[in-house]
């Protein structure tokens, strides 16, 4: 398959390993952080192709994983309200809240749809003028262009039984909390290459300054993480801590103009709880006023609902690269993709789904 | 490590039956084993074949059951009412049964035009008389509009097994081979192209077909085949996890063995779905002692429903009920059983 195939092809992935190994003299801790990463480095195994100083952590950048619970809990409150459609992407609705989830929602009664983008969304709201119609918009930079454009689109032709349950996150604040903290492993990061390919990559420049720490854009074939390793590693063994760019073909330094500007028409930068992390200071995105109008948490009166998350859960150090999937006692147990104690084992991308998935016989589950 | 380091959140319970307790993934074994299979429990059912294998006076019988309720009602290469045909017949020749006889109960909605059910209906006759089996019985019921997709069909299938035939899915041992007759993925992607509107350069045709003369030519060369399935809803994944689960047996495939048209692998691609959950209709993956495998597999070659049959893995003893893989890159993952529906990613 035509611009798939180059990039999985099992011949250069040895030579790229083959060149990790010759380059590589002491041990370190490299965290890809998006959870497309994750999946492709378990799908194809890569980490075993490795030699055994490269480490690889995974990081926060599962917007599953990352939506707080809390934000579930509002998303099944109004999902189970009268004349209400809720609409959202397949994999939020087997995210457990405090109580349930939104696929038991469904099978209560309420109105949930699986959508493919928050346009179909707004389709669906043009088509049911008598319904409250909610898209829940959850995400990194990667998805906040088109659900922006749906609200624009909303307000531009009226639509005023449209609204959104908005619970975006950005990712170098998330990266810079795991740098600041005193017990930080990360030494080099890759960095999420579709975050990139809207945002460009000029924001993780004064990561890069403030600690010193290589960052190298990646993609999500195989071949683009074998190589973003190697050239992390790289950096390190050569006493570097540079922004490179290995996403040549999607990502440039400036990124997507035109998302950026629907995006900060719609958006304006807020501080985001983060599921298992807690709140990080200006880490997400809000409506702004003047489309207060199109949003849920104040249309349905939800926006003093909180929830605690649960302190012993260790997704937290997991997500923050601190800790393995398997370093936790229930994975595998008591945790699983059918009883998902915690947001990472719901979705595919979740560091805790991909360990299940794909390398859970490489550890003892009694 | 410390006692701490337990998540306390309570695990979630079940009280309504979800859409993923119809996928053919766990949720679907959990309401096996916790509902029906106390209720209805028998030595027969116990063994959790696709069919029940019984004897009336010398004769073996075989004797399945399945509802159809796909949408949308026509897609690209056949409709619900051919569905219908060929996968009760699968069922029955995955039993290693040639069968003879179906029923047809139609579940209509208010409203449905009757040209489409006479569509279907035909489809249907001409299905069956491909296969060369009648359709002897049937039931008529009409629900209120709103309360069924159009229509809804159920069917049994009674079949009769070939001399020797000795099949089931608790009879792989370590060292048999795996077998399987075609490229998967054809059938999942015909059906959630036309509902998701995708367009493709060529159209992807669902593979429905019924496989009971494939299953002919294979029983007619070799007695050594213990087991076989159709790897419809789940996919091939769950095929295999069913049969190293029953067998208490572990399964090793090999990625580059696996044949998917690149088509269905693009679209796959664009849906975040590994083709390996994605339904088959006219696919079978066969379980046969390892002597015999090559010629099997030439024999179900001369098949047109067999014409790329491979070899694709090996059964093994080590950690009973797993299905493992070898990835193009020479790494091993495991091939999981699905927990619910197989759901499209956000990114």
């Amino acid at each position: 398959m035509k611009y798939v195939d180059e990039y999985r092809d099992p011949k250069i992935a040895l030579a790229l390993a083959g060149r990790i190994r010759e380059k590589v003299t002491r041990p370190c801790v490299l965290m890809e952080v998006c959870g497309g990463q994750t999946h492709t480095l378990m799908r194809y195994g890569i980490d075993e192709l490795l030699p055994k100083e490269v480490e690889l952590v995974h990081g926060p950048g599962c917007p599953v994983c990352v939506t707080p619970l809390e934000m579930v809990d509002k998303a099944i409150r109004i999902a189970a309200m009268p004349d209400v459609i809720f609409t959202s992407y397949g994999d939020m609705l087997r995210v457990p809240g405090s109580s349930g989830d939104l696929f038991q929602a469904k099978a209560g009664g309420a109105d949930v749809r699986i959508v493919y983008s928050p346009l179909d969304a707004l389709q669906i709201a043009r088509a049911n003028p008598a319904k409250k119609v909610v898209f829940f918009g959850v995400g990194f930079e990667t998805t906040a262009p088109p659900n922006a454009m749906a609200v624009w689109q909303a307000r531009a032709e009226g639509i005023r039984n449209f609204s959104m349950l908005v619970s975006h996150v950005l990712v170098p604040p998330a990266m810079r909390l795991i740098l600041s903290s005193p017990s930080n492993r990360v030494q080099g990061f890759i960095a999420p290459g579709h975050v990139c390919t809207v945002m460009g990559y000029s924001e993780y420049e004064p990561l890069v300054n403030d600690y010193r720490v290589p960052i190298v854009v990646g993609g999500f074939e195989p071949l683009d993480l074998l190589e973003a390793i190697f050239m992390l590693v790289a950096q390190l063994e050569e006493g570097r801590a540079e922004l490179e760019n290995q996403y040549v073909r999607s990502v440039n330094a400036a990124g997507n103009a035109t998302a950026q500007r629907i995006m900060r028409e719609v958006f304006e930068v807020s501080d985001r709880k983060w599921r298992g992390i807690g709140e990080i200071a200006e880490s997400g995105y809000r409506l702004r006023e003047a489309f207060a109008s199109y949003d849920a948490e104040r249309i349905f009166g939800l926006e003093d609902v909180s929830a605690e998350e649960p302190k012993e859960c260790i997704s937290a150090l997991v997500l923050q690269g601190l800790k393995k999937p398997v370093d936790c006692a229930a994975f595998g147990k008591r945790c699983t993709p059918m009883n998902p104690l915690g947001a990472p084992m719901v979705s595919a991308e979740g560091a805790c789904a991909a360990y299940y998935q794909y390398r859970r016989h490489m550890v003892a589950i009694s | 490590m410390s006692a701490t380091f337990i998540c306390p959140t309570p695990i979630a319970t079940r009280e309504r039956i979800v859409l993923g307790h119809g996928s053919g993934g766990r949720l679907s074994a959990e309401l096996m084993r916790d509902v029906f299979l106390p209720a209805f429990s028998n030595p027969l059912l116990d063994r959790m074949d696709d069919q029940a294998i019984f004897e009336i006076g010398r004769e073996r019988i075989a004797f399945t059951t399945d509802s159809f309720v796909v949408k949308p009602l026509l897609f690209p290469g056949g409709d619900i009412g051919s569905l219908a045909v060929h996968g009760t017949i699968n069922d029955l020749a995955m039993g290693g049964a040639r069968p003879l006889y179906l029923s047809a109960a139609f579940i209509l909605e208010e409203g449905l035009a009757t040209e489409t059910l006479r569509a279907i209906a035909l489809s249907m006759a001409r299905a069956a008389a491909a296969a060369g089996v009648a359709i002897v019985t049937g039931d008529t019921k009409v629900v209120e509009r709103g309360k069924g997709d159009g229509l809804y069909i159920n069917t049994t299938g009674i079949g009769v097994v070939y001399q020797g035939a000795r099949l089931s899915a608790s009879n792989a041992r370590p060292g048999d081979c795996v077998i399987l007759s075609g490229a998967i993925g054809d059938h999942g992607i015909a059906i959630m192209a036309q509902r998701e509107g995708l367009e493709f350069e060529t159209e992807i045709e669902s593979d429905s077909a019924p496989l009971h003369e494939l299953v002919g030519d294979m029983l007619d060369v070799s007695t050594s085949i213990r087991c076989l399935r159709d790897p419809t809803r789940g996919g091939l994944s769950s095929a295999l996890n069913e049969i190293a689960a029953t067998s208490g047996v572990s399964i090793h495939i090999d990625e580059s063995k696996i044949l998917i048209r690149d088509d269905v692998r693009g679209a796959c691609e664009l849906l975040g779905l590994d083709p390996l959950y994605v339904a088959n209709e006219g696919k079978l993956v066969a379980i046969v002692a390892p002597e015999a495998a090559e010629e099997i597999v030439r024999a179900m070659r001369r098949n047109e429903h067999g014409r790329d049959a491979a070899i694709i893995g090996t059964v093994g003893d080590q950690h009973a009920g797993l299905v493992t893989m070898k990835t193009a890159f020479g790494s091993t993952r495991i091939v999981d059983l699905l927990a619910g529906d197989q759901l499209p990613r956000i990114c």
